[in-house]
């Protein structure tokens, strides 16, 4: 690990300005970018340790109904939030189904939301990466990709966002609020993240010294609760990233769709919202014909971006089962695995 | 001195007295409050850190190192790299001895594998010495790298494992398929696999003048100990071992790796105390892996389902640099009677640290390939797969024609089907659904293993005060040698436990070979044994010889020992306490040693393997393809079980490892540049907590009068076989999609599904 | 630059002076407090054999700055049992036979001290394997760590019950 400068600000003002210089990095839990610095994959000449700043580990809910979610709120508390888990349960069960239950301790909404990708090439310093230093190539491409992008990608860069509580959270319209050089401004989630094009090395629009401080899950969310899951299919049955994940809630009425939210995760550069299968599903009974059609519709722009052809299949029946398990409604306590396909663990077989 | 005829009828070592006894282990409680030590927790005063640079490139040299941007960085001591280093007293890539592994110790700037290292940066801290390894920003030259099983010409090496011929046939396999009613042909592959202990390899190493004071977690204390001497030119009595605990081992911590070399050297360079801790990813070149395997089987049965031929070929890798074959064929010489039997093996190089030992070497990428193939077979005969392997169960060794000293596999099949229920089991595949409609499948794998024993000596004492000693160099790598062989080291000498002082992991106790093949209990058990009959017979000697004692005269009756008495075998009321002998003799203790090693007498004459059933169901989510084990039932029959709570808990861990074989574990490197992408514990995924479902094992009672003196067969690798092809037999069995890559993917299932 | 940070580890205060703001929590309770029962395995949060309890809750002390934790509330397996008395989580993992080579069972023991505490799992053997997939056994003790869990789970509930009563 790089030597480096760590500063302790008081104020967020503070921090800004301290992050705000080139080199310097936000220092939160620590679960990923420490990981990174080890891996000499980042090498901050300064770190901002935010960890102490006031006021940044409270959740409200706000006069407009909207629910406001400090930073520096641990990805545990949040989940074990009993209220929270009731209305925006695909969004507990989403933080429940990633890394391990010390990670999650440790981990911060406001982290979680930058997480960096899993992608080995990127991980790896002696192999080309332009996410990691610009205009260096990609080894990704011609290399062992399985698990990388099938949406969105480039040939820039076929690495995908690991994060599973941001596809609940762009599903839901989440907003992010951000301390800049200039105050304060919001940002819609889903517009965080940027597609990789030609500038991979630019991964969210942030700009430099800005701090995200709260993430908003608006009101209109809460109309979704009762029909809400999130799913995840893995390599292993827990403590494991995603191959592809899906967020699916629904709200239904007089037996029909009256408004549908769909995201994927573990497909692109960013959590992805379908907008278009949300479409589709607007004013039908919620039916497996179509959620099948929704499934199409979603993954319609998708392709392979090596060896990973599958998962657009995939993503397709994931898209299909969380959906159908939405439209069976929200459980009532998260399963015990959570977001996992063998979340009902049954006893009787029949031959 | 009396006749104490103890390697034919051990009268004294009485089944359920301290052998036998589920006893927790003796170590618990260190390990439970932290207090075991393990090598890297070991702090003398003045050490220093030292941290490897190693190779990003697979294959090529070393051009240029920036050693002076890393001695610029604050806290830096030194920096170790070929230029710049002690001298071995030998040429590390000089082979002494078949156990002895070519090593990089920067003898060279010559890379033969990624991960290879090529420097050591010692520091004041541990901050320090990592980022000085980085500050060294190689430079290469790269040539291309050979990578996988088709890296190149292939050849059949001159031995596989240790010292097996690469080919072996029993009968006319061409004839015994051409005669064949249905036959079958399938080629499996298995990946290159990591041992990852839970403790990365480490050392903290001390010079004293020409004495050197070694931490190390080791499986083999005098092969290491031997090693060391002849590297380093010094006599074995300057050199001390401590390898009390070993967090793991699997075979990555059997034979004296570079690592570790390089932390004494490193000591040495800077005069001070080194530690040297590998990290993970480290661990994933120098210190040894199983080959990946590419094995083609073809079998034929005759139409009663009975084998006419088994034709087993295994494609494997080893090193540019040196010999290390996975012997996955011979999995077929023990366990299917078959007309005609041939086994063989080939092999191509490839930029790699040599392959090595990793529990069940051969046995357990043989078993996942034959056991998969058997369930192929008996599926194309149209039979249950234990009905298919009851009709093909071997009353001899097939390869050999050898009996067995025992083989209780009959009862395995019986009782582990029993427990799981496997009479319930639909022939088709894809016939059984759970209440949430995920797919069920049950499989089935025979499991087997070598009886094996290697050579150790023991030194028993027993004094004055009515207690005893057991010394011997023995390792505790999580097996339970601490409880298991002191529970033997009583009954040899006749005590209680408690009033046993038990002495292992340290070099300077009696060699008790090496803690592998599954063979240390029945190894090192044999010499304490053997010790604790020398020491008794000693002390009966004493008795008997002596008329004041109630055992004089006694004999030609023989005595018995037992809670700290000697007791005239054929008249219990006559006996006489320990400390009563010796009093009287006016001795403080008496001692002896005694020794352990193979018969070969009965080695030639018997075919010597633990067997097993392994029983396993699985779920598959029948769209996302995604597989979870859900309930696995073992039988196994391994002779004499000397503490069952700890054979429990050993078997289990086979289990898993089986498992995660078949579902999980697989190094993945990128061909073009030969480094794996994986070597790390978040994607070489080994099964977590939420992958194991509930266990059962059964320990089927086994009597073995010619594997050793006290019948123990070994546990500790059998429990991998057997049940890595029943779980993917079981998946085969849920989805009607047989693959015969491994670990099984998604992706391979999910197209088929 | 040198950082001066208090913390109170197994209940005992603990002022040490950083040289180095590198340092993890795990290095510094390792290589500088020489409480050398947390582990390391990965060094990377991939394992779990350096779980401590940090203000109460199971963190991985690898990926944690020292110098960040100014204040916390450090607990290790060094501080759980009393004396000769185990901590009952410590005695159900000797009777259940919850580990075998040992190294990654103060990161399991750590793991499951904090794991009651957040009283997700409860008794439930599928949440109990669940909640405890962050510590990796290469030995393959998971059955026994459950078993051990359940039972410590289950003297846990009975003492709450009596005093309620």
């Amino acid at each position: 690990m790089k030597q480096f400068e760590y500063v302790r600000p008081a104020t967020v003002a503070e921090a800004v300005a301290a992050a705000a210089q080139p080199g310097a990095a936000y220092l939160a839990a620590g679960t990923n970018l420490l990981d990174l610095m080890k891996c000499n994959v980042s090498r901050p000449d300064r770190l901002v340790d935010v960890t102490h700043l006031d006021g940044l580990d409270r959740t409200e809910r706000l006069a407009d109904g909207s629910l406001r979610i400090g930073a520096l709120v641990s990805n545990a508390d949040l989940a074990h939030d009993a209220e929270f888990a009731k209305t925006f349960p695909a969004v507990a069960e989403a933080l429940l189904s990633g890394a391990s239950a010390q990670l999650r301790n440790a981990a911060t909404v406001g982290g979680n939301l930058l997480q960096r990708t899993r992608c080995a090439y990127f991980y790896d310093t002696a192999s080309r990466c332009n996410k990691r230093e610009a205009a260096s190539g990609c080894d990704a491409r011609d290399g062992v990709n399985r698990s990388h992008a099938v949406l969105g990608w480039s040939e820039s860069c076929i690495a995908t966002h690991p994060s599973d509580f941001c596809v609940p959270l762009v599903a839901l319209d989440a907003v992010v609020e951000i301390e800049g050089k200039n105050g304060r401004r919001e940002v819609a989630l889903e517009a965080l993240h940027r597609l990789p094009g030609d500038t991979p090395e630019h991964e969210s629009v942030l700009e430099p010294g800005d701090l995200i401080v709260a993430l908003r899950l608006p009101a209109a969310a809460r109309g979704l609760a009762a029909h809400a899951r999130y799913l995840k299919v893995r390599e292993r049955t827990s403590y494991a990233f995603a191959i592809v994940s899906a967020a699916a809630a629904l709200r239904i009425e007089n037996d029909k769709i009256a408004e549908a939210r769909l995201a994927l995760g573990g497909v692109a550069a960013k959590p992805w919202r379908a907008r278009a299968a949300e479409d589709v599903l607007k004013g039908l009974a919620p039916t497996a014909d179509a959620f099948q059609e929704a499934a199409s519709r979603a993954l319609t722009d998708a392709m392979p971006s090596g060896d990973n052809a599958y998962k657009i299949e995939l993503a397709r029946r994931i898209v299909v089962r969380a959906l159908s398990l939405a439209a069976a409604g929200t459980p009532a306590r998260i399963p015990a695995l959570p977001a996992s396909p063998f979340a009902s663990i049954s006893g009787a077989i029949h031959a | 001195m009396p006749e104490l005829n103890l390697t034919s009828a051990p009268a004294h070592l009485r089944h359920g007295s301290n052998i036998g006894q589920p006893l927790t282990r003796r170590d618990g409680v260190l390990k439970v409050k932290g207090q075991a030590t393990y090598a890297a927790d070991n702090h003398p005063p003045g050490m220093l850190f030292a941290v490897m640079a190693v190779s990003s490139i697979a294959h090529g040299r070393v051009t240029s190192l920036d050693v002076a941007a890393a001695r610029r960085h604050p806290g830096v001591v030194d920096v170790m790299t070929p230029d710049h280093k002690p001298q071995l007293a030998i040429d590390p890539e000089i082979k002494t001895n078949p156990f002895v592994f070519r090593m990089e110790v920067l003898q060279s700037n010559e890379i033969r594998y990624a991960n290879q290292p090529i420097a050591v940066v010692i520091a004041e801290t541990l901050e320090a010495a990592t980022e000085g390894a980085a500050l060294l920003a190689p430079r290469y030259e790269t040539l291309p790298a050979l990578v996988g099983l088709d890296a190149g010409e292939s050849y059949v090496p001159p031995v596989v494992g240790v010292g097996n011929p690469a080919e072996n046939h029993r009968g006319d396999v061409e004839a015994g398929l051409a005669a064949a009613d249905k036959r079958i042909e399938a080629t499996y592959e298995t990946p290159p696999q990591y041992h990852n202990a839970m403790e990365p390899h480490a050392i903290v190493a001390s010079w004293d003048g020409d004495g050197l004071q070694i931490d190390m977690p080791t499986q083999g204390l005098m092969l290491s100990l031997a090693r060391v001497a002849e590297l380093f030119g010094i006599p074995h009595d300057k050199i001390h071992i401590r390898s009390p605990f070993l967090g793991g081992g699997f075979g990555s911590k059997g034979l004296m790796a570079g690592p570790p070399v390089l932390g004494i050297m490193a000591a040495k360079l800077v005069g001070k105390p080194v530690k040297l801790v590998l990290r993970r990813e480290q661990m994933y070149g120098p210190v040894g892996h199983r080959a990946p395997t590419r094995q083609r089987l073809r079998i034929g049965a005759d139409a009663d389902g009975r084998l006419t031929a088994l034709d087993h070929h295994a494609r494997t890798v080893s090193s540019t640099f040196d010999d290390f074959y996975e012997p996955a064929a011979d999995a077929s010489h023990t366990l299917y009677a078959s007309t005609a039997i041939r086994t063989s093996h080939d092999a191509v190089r490839v930029n790699t640290g040599t392959p090595l030992f990793m529990r069940a070497p051969g046995e357990a990428t043989g078993s996942i390939a034959l056991e998969s193939a058997i369930d192929e077979m008996a599926w194309a005969c149209g039979m249950d797969p234990l009905a298919f392997r009851l009709k093909n169960y071997a009353e001899v060794e097939p390869i050999t024609g050898k009996p067995f000293s025992s083989k209780a596999l009959r009862a395995c099949y019986e009782q582990g089907a029993a427990r799981f229920g496997w009479a319930k089991r639909s022939l088709q595949p894809r016939q059984m659904r759970d209440d949430a409609g995920l797919l069920v499948g049950w499989g089935m794998g025979t499991a087997t293993f070598p009886a094996l024993m290697f050579q150790a000596e023991a030194r028993a004492a027993i004094r004055r005060d009515g207690t005893g000693a057991m010394e011997i160099g023995a390792h505790d790598m999580g097996q339970g040698a601490w409880t298991a062989l002191a529970q033997i080291a009583a009954d040899a000498v006749g005590l209680d436990i408690d009033r046993v002082t038990f002495k292992a992991g340290t070099s300077d106790l009696p060699d008790a070979g090496i803690a592998g093949g599954s063979a240390h209990t029945a190894t090192a058990g044999a010499a304490i044994h053997s010790a604790g009959a020398a020491v008794i017979a000693k002390l009966a000697d004493l008795a008997t010889n002596d008329e004041r004692s109630p055992l004089y005269g006694a004999g030609n009756a023989g005595v018995i020992a037992r809670d700290g008495r000697l007791i005239r075998r054929d008249d219990e009321s006559r006996s006489e306490s320990y400390p009563e002998i010796l009093a009287r003799a006016g001795l403080v203790e008496v001692e002896a040693r005694g020794t352990g090693a193979p018969n070969p007498a009965a080695m030639e004459e018997y075919a010597m393997h633990a067997h097993g059933a392994v029983f396993a169901e699985v779920k598959v989510d029948p769209e996302l393809g995604q597989v979870r084990v859900t309930r696995m039932v073992g039988a196994f029959a391994a002779g004499r079980i000397v503490n069952p709570h700890l054979v429990k808990s050993q078997l289990f861990g086979g289990m898993i490892w089986g498992m995660s074989f078949a579902l999980h574990e697989e190094a993945i490197t990128d061909r073009r540049s030969g480094r794996i992408m994986n070597a790390n514990l978040g994607e070489y995924q080994i099964p977590v907590n939420a992958d194991v479902p509930p266990l059962d094992v059964i320990t089927v009672e086994e009597r073995d009068p010619h594997v050793n003196a006290l019948g123990i067969k070994g546990v500790g690798e059998i429990g991998i076989t057997g049940s890595a092809g029943a779980v993917a037999n079981a998946v085969w069995h849920a989805t009607g999609v047989r693959v015969r890559r491994f670990p099984i993917r998604i992706e391979e299932l999910l197209t088929q599904l | 630059m040198t950082h001066s940070i208090s913390l109170t580890v197994n209940g005992a205060r603990r002022d040490v002076v950083l040289d180095d703001p590198r340092v993890t929590l795990l290095d510094l309770l390792r290589e500088r407090l020489h409480l050398t029962g947390t582990k390391k395995g990965c060094d990377r949060g991939q394992c779990g054999a350096c779980t401590i309890l940090v203000d109460g809750k199971r963190i991985n002390s690898c990926l944690a700055l020292a110098i960040s934790h100014d204040g916390a509330d450090i607990l290790t397996i060094e501080g759980i049992a009393r004396g000769d008395q185990l901590h009952p989580v410590q005695a159900a993992f000797i009777a259940h036979d919850g580990f075998q080579c040992g190294f990654c069972t103060p990161g399991q023991i750590m793991s499951a001290i904090g794991m009651m505490q957040e009283a997700q799992a409860g008794n439930d053997p599928e949440r109990i394997r669940e909640c405890m997939s962050g510590n990796l056994c290469r030995c393959g003790a998971y059955a026994g760590i459950v078993d051990a869990v359940l039972e410590a789970q289950a003297g846990a509930d009975e003492s709450n019950q009596r005093r309620s009563a």
